[in-house]
């Protein structure tokens, strides 16, 4: 499987090792510009290890990490913010006493640059900035449907409400990928539904995405193509028929944990 | 090479007694997230209660050492008391609050009982009276007294004894279990209250203990005392890591010496620019530079041993 | 306090409560002395530099969430750096519109340099460092008279030039308009201008692309630093500006004093200045300012009480009126925390910013906001 032309992310031969054990071993895989990459595996596989590594909060032992063409194995999470991918928690991890809109226009925070003279003098520039922010943000809040008032404090949202909104304050970040780390854990299945159409939304609107989900159905309901992981190592890789249709994968993870 | 012994000596004293003070401050931490700023004054209350009970004892011509068991036992006692009362005034009620509050309550604690006994003791300088034998040894070249022997061997005995009640005993685990996660402990039976009621009488026991010791090694009572004292005592359990038993231990010891080491010899290091006033300094010098190593403290990332 | 926020209607009553409370501000002094006595007037002018500093504090505390227990230590900088640079003690006597912006930029550098070996420190452990340079730095100004005299140690350094500029000195009695102005009606009216511009700046800085993401570091510094905010920079700027509100107030204070020494730098100060924060409501400049003057008034208000109140009850005095001031000070502190925990006026419905040229949306948000009341 050699790295295409259009892929946005690489990673080849990436190994992540905790006090001697491998949660990743020799990991390579791509991710293509514009589509829904799917990660899945059963608990410990490693996917929430590949997943801080490629979002910065690890760094790798071993292999590369390229992201549009430029290597970022060892950057903290903010460059790779600014890089352009941004991410969501497993556990929401949205800024609880600060307002829905205002979590927003924090994830604006890497495309724009008032600084402490701007701030003080509320120059022209600044105030067009802070306009602007204002606006994205407003919009960003109406695309993932929270409509309620802006000013309501994030703690305060539902339960499925701040899921979106951490989808939201990723996107403000101007992202070229999106990682979302188990977006539907503990949604019901409308709110599944939902999440699904505004998935697709975003990937039509030109962002790569990728998932790790533990819901088997949705990631083979939306995901062009599905990585599957299994005590760190990667053994199966395609479109969702694929991996339905593959032996390694139903013995090592649908057979395990279905049964 | 006798005044580095004799440096290593004193600070072998003074960490025991900081390494009793700061695990009351590591314990209260490790189990309610809390620096327990009042613990100082805890410390100075032990010294005065001790101190007013053995003027009592020493008038009615008890023996000096059945004076010191008395005074030690009431003053700890007396402490346990307070610890159980400060916890349940200023802290059980704050325990979903914002992290700050309880901070702010442990000042005004901290303020009333150094007010308080300024108000019952006096603002003077009192004398502690010798209850111990005061003979002196010499160990290669440096000298040490029967007080400073009596310090490092107590010290010694009450954290072994801490530590197997936190390891081996009914009471110890559900102390781990409480620091580890209150609502699985809770969830399992534990009565969460009554672990951190007893947590901080334990805490204030050993308070009490180290107050009679600084006042004995030193002779002297004061009201201030516990602001000091806490203060190193609570570096100490920080530089060892804050919320562990055996840091706290190593953070009292380590700080001890490194003052002592620090007082002696930081002129020489310095040229003579600094003296020994600049002791604090190292003190504190040293331990932003072990942070900055070990961000958690010496002994800190083993979370699992916390009680 | 709509200092900095774009008015939300321009026939809001907002114009008129200004001009109130600036017409109760620039009388109190006069008020203040004719009542009082002229004591409270000094008073009066502490407080101000205390809402300085709890101001600075709320910068590191409030807004970034990092606790910081050395906070003194920058007042010392700024207060040291006007007495060595505007006193007998090396014959140096520089203008002191150089003086006193050096010692906030002293300051801020000196709120760099504490900042940048903590940034990987966490909570308490923060607030130990951060204790322990306030202490080292007040070591230093206690002991730096030998070899070298520098800072005159524990005697500290006297005879202060007054804040004095084209021959007008603070320090004495001002005709201004035909009305007489005392020192401590003109050192009143100074810190209130102080006063107006660090609310100003405090202001403008929360509801900004900065303050944004210092609260969002912290709430969450993970989170912050996933959406791509440079948290070592970020932080670091919250140290530094915190610092330099600290130096500014430092260099007022040795003007308005006349002497400083080591003692008014000790770790109770820090202590007590973060108190008016956390008390006052963390985060909330008016909490902040509320927490500063009760800080500043209850004290005293106690030391004046505690003797003469012991007198009518007991007919004697019973009780050191001074520990029994600060007692009840302590009380005082563990109440109001457990009767309000967040604070007495925490900044949880704050209402934002909105711009001003988005008249419909501010409406409905407005109606929104305020909808349930009507």
């Amino acid at each position: 499987m050699a790295p295409q032309n259009n892929s946005l992310l690489e990673l080849s031969c990436v190994s992540k090792y905790f006090g001697g054990l491998a949660a990743l071993s020799e990991v390579s895989l791509y991710i293509k510009r514009g589509e829904i990459y799917g990660l899945i595996g059963p608990n410990g596989a490693g996917k929430t290890t590949l997943f801080n590594i490629v979002t910065g909060l690890y760094r790798l032992d071993e292999g590369e990490f390229n992201f549009d063409g430029i290597a970022y194995a060892h950057c903290k999470p903010h460059v790779l913010a600014e890089a352009g991918i941004a991410r969501t928690f497993q556990n929401i991890r949205l800024f609880a006493n600060m307002s829905a809109l205002e979590n927003i226009m924090v994830g604006r925070h890497v495309r724009t640059h008032t600084g402490i003279w701007g701030a003080l003098t509320r120059n022209v520039a600044a105030r067009a900035e802070e306009r602007a922010i204002t606006q994205r943000a407003r919009e960003l809040l109406r695309f993932v449907g929270i409509d309620g008032p802006h000013q309501t404090l994030a703690k305060h949202l539902s339960y499925g409400e701040q899921r979106r909104l951490e989808i939201a304050r990723a996107l403000a970040t101007d992202p070229k990928m999106l990682a979302l780390d188990e977006p539907a854990a503990g949604m019901n299945a409308t709110e599944t539904e939902s999440l699904k159409t505004l998935l697709q939304t975003i990937r039509n609107s030109g962002i790569t995405v990728l998932l790790i989900e533990h819901d088997v159905k949705l990631i083979l309901g939306l995901c062009d193509r599905i990585a599957v992981l299994d005590y760190g190592k990667k053994i199966a890789e395609g479109t969702p028929d694929e991996v339905r249709r593959n032996q390694t994968v139903i013995a090592a993870y649908l057979g395990g944990e279905a049964a | 090479m006798d005044i580095f012994l004799q440096q290593i000596l004193n600070g072998l004293v003074q960490g025991s007694v900081y390494a009793l003070v700061a695990l009351g401050y590591t314990m209260v931490y490790g189990i309610l997230g809390l620096i327990n700023f009042a613990h100082g004054e805890v410390v100075m209350v032990g010294a005065m209660v001790a101190l007013t009970v053995s003027q009592l004892l020493l008038a009615t011509g008890l023996p000096p050492l059945l004076v010191l068991l008395i005074a030690l036992m009431v003053a700890a006692a007396a402490c346990m008391v307070l610890g159980y009362g400060i916890e349940r005034i200023a802290y059980r009620p704050l325990r979903n609050a914002p992290r700050l509050a309880p901070l702010i309550t442990a000042i005004g604690v901290s303020i009333v009982l150094q007010n308080l006994a300024m108000i019952f003791w006096g603002r003077e300088y009192h004398a502690f009276p010798q209850l111990l034998p005061n003979g002196l040894h010499t160990l290669g070249g440096a000298v040490i007294n029967d007080v400073q022997l009596i310090i490092m061997l107590v010290a010694l005995l009450m954290m072994t004894g801490l530590m197997l009640l936190v390891h081996r005993t009914r009471l110890g685990r559900a102390m781990r279990a409480v620091a580890e996660n209150p609502s699985a402990a809770m969830l399992m039976g534990v009565d969460i209250n009554r672990v951190i009621s007893v947590t901080f009488m334990l805490g204030s026991a050993l308070a009490a203990v180290a107050g009679i010791m600084v006042s004995a090694n030193y002779g002297i009572v004061h009201y201030y005392m516990g602001s000091i004292l806490g203060l190193k005592a609570f570096t100490a359990a920080v530089l060892g890591g804050i919320g562990n038993l055996r840091g706290a231990m190593l953070g009292g010891v380590l700080l001890g010496l490194i003052e002592s080491l620090g007082a002696g010899y930081i002129g020489d290091l310095s040229g003579g620019f600094f003296g020994s006033n600049y002791q604090d300094v190292f003190a504190f010098f040293v331990l932003i530079a072990v942070l900055i190593f070990r961000p958690s403290g010496l002994l800190g990332e083993r979370v699992a041993e916390r009680a | 306090m709509n200092l900095g926020k774009f008015p939300y209607c321009k026939k809001c009553n907002a114009w008129r409560v200004f001009a109130v409370l600036a017409i109760v501000l620039l009388a109190l002094p006069f008020v203040t002395d004719a009542l009082l006595g002229r004591g409270w007037v000094r008073i009066a002018d502490f407080a101000l530099l205390y809402i300085m500093l709890a101001l600075g504090l709320n910068i590191v505390v409030g807004y970034a969430g990092l606790l910081d227990l050395g906070y003194v230590a920058f007042f010392a900088v700024g207060a040291y750096n006007y007495a060595l640079l505007s006193s007998p003690q090396f014959g140096l006597h520089w203008p002191v519109w150089v003086v006193l912006p050096l010692g906030g930029l002293l300051a801020g550098f000196f709120g760099v340099l504490l900042g940048a070996p903590t940034l990987r420190l966490r909570g308490d452990y923060l607030a130990i460092v951060t204790l322990g340079f306030g202490e080292i730095i007040r070591i230093f100004l206690n002991n730096l008279n030998a070899p070298v005299n520098v800072t005159n140690g524990p005697q500290g350094i006297s005879m202060i030039d007054p804040v004095q500029s084209g021959g007008i000195s603070l320090g004495s009695t001002q005709q201004v308009f035909g009305i007489t102005l005392p020192s401590v009606h003109l050192y009143y009216y100074l810190f209130l201008c102080f006063t107006l511009l660090v609310i100003f700046v405090s202001l403008r800085l929360e509801n900004s692309r900065i303050g944004r993401a210092w609260m969002a570091i912290r709430e969450d510094e993970v989170a912050a630093e996933a959406m791509g905010i440079n948290t070592r920079n970020i932080k670091l700027l919250a140290f530094s500006m915190g610092a330099t509100f600290g130096g500014l107030s430092g260099g007022l204070f040795a003007g308005f004093q006349g002497f400083i020494s080591p003692e008014s730098f000790s770790l109770t100060e820090s202590v007590m200045i973060l108190c008016m924060v956390v008390l006052g409501g963390m985060g909330n400049i008016g909490g902040v300012i509320l927490g500063g003057v009760l800080l500043v008034l209850l004290p005293e208000a106690l030391r004046n009480g505690a003797g003469p109140v012991q007198q009518w009850l007991f007919g004697k005095t019973l009780v050191d009126p001074e520990s029994l001031r600060m007692l009840l000070f302590g009380l005082a502190l563990v109440v109001v925390m457990l009767v309000r925990p967040a604070g007495l006026w925490p900044s949880t419905q704050r209402r934002r910013e909105l711009s001003d040229d988005d008249d419909d949306v501010v409406k409905q948000e407005l109606e929104s906001v305020y909808g349930s009341s009507k």
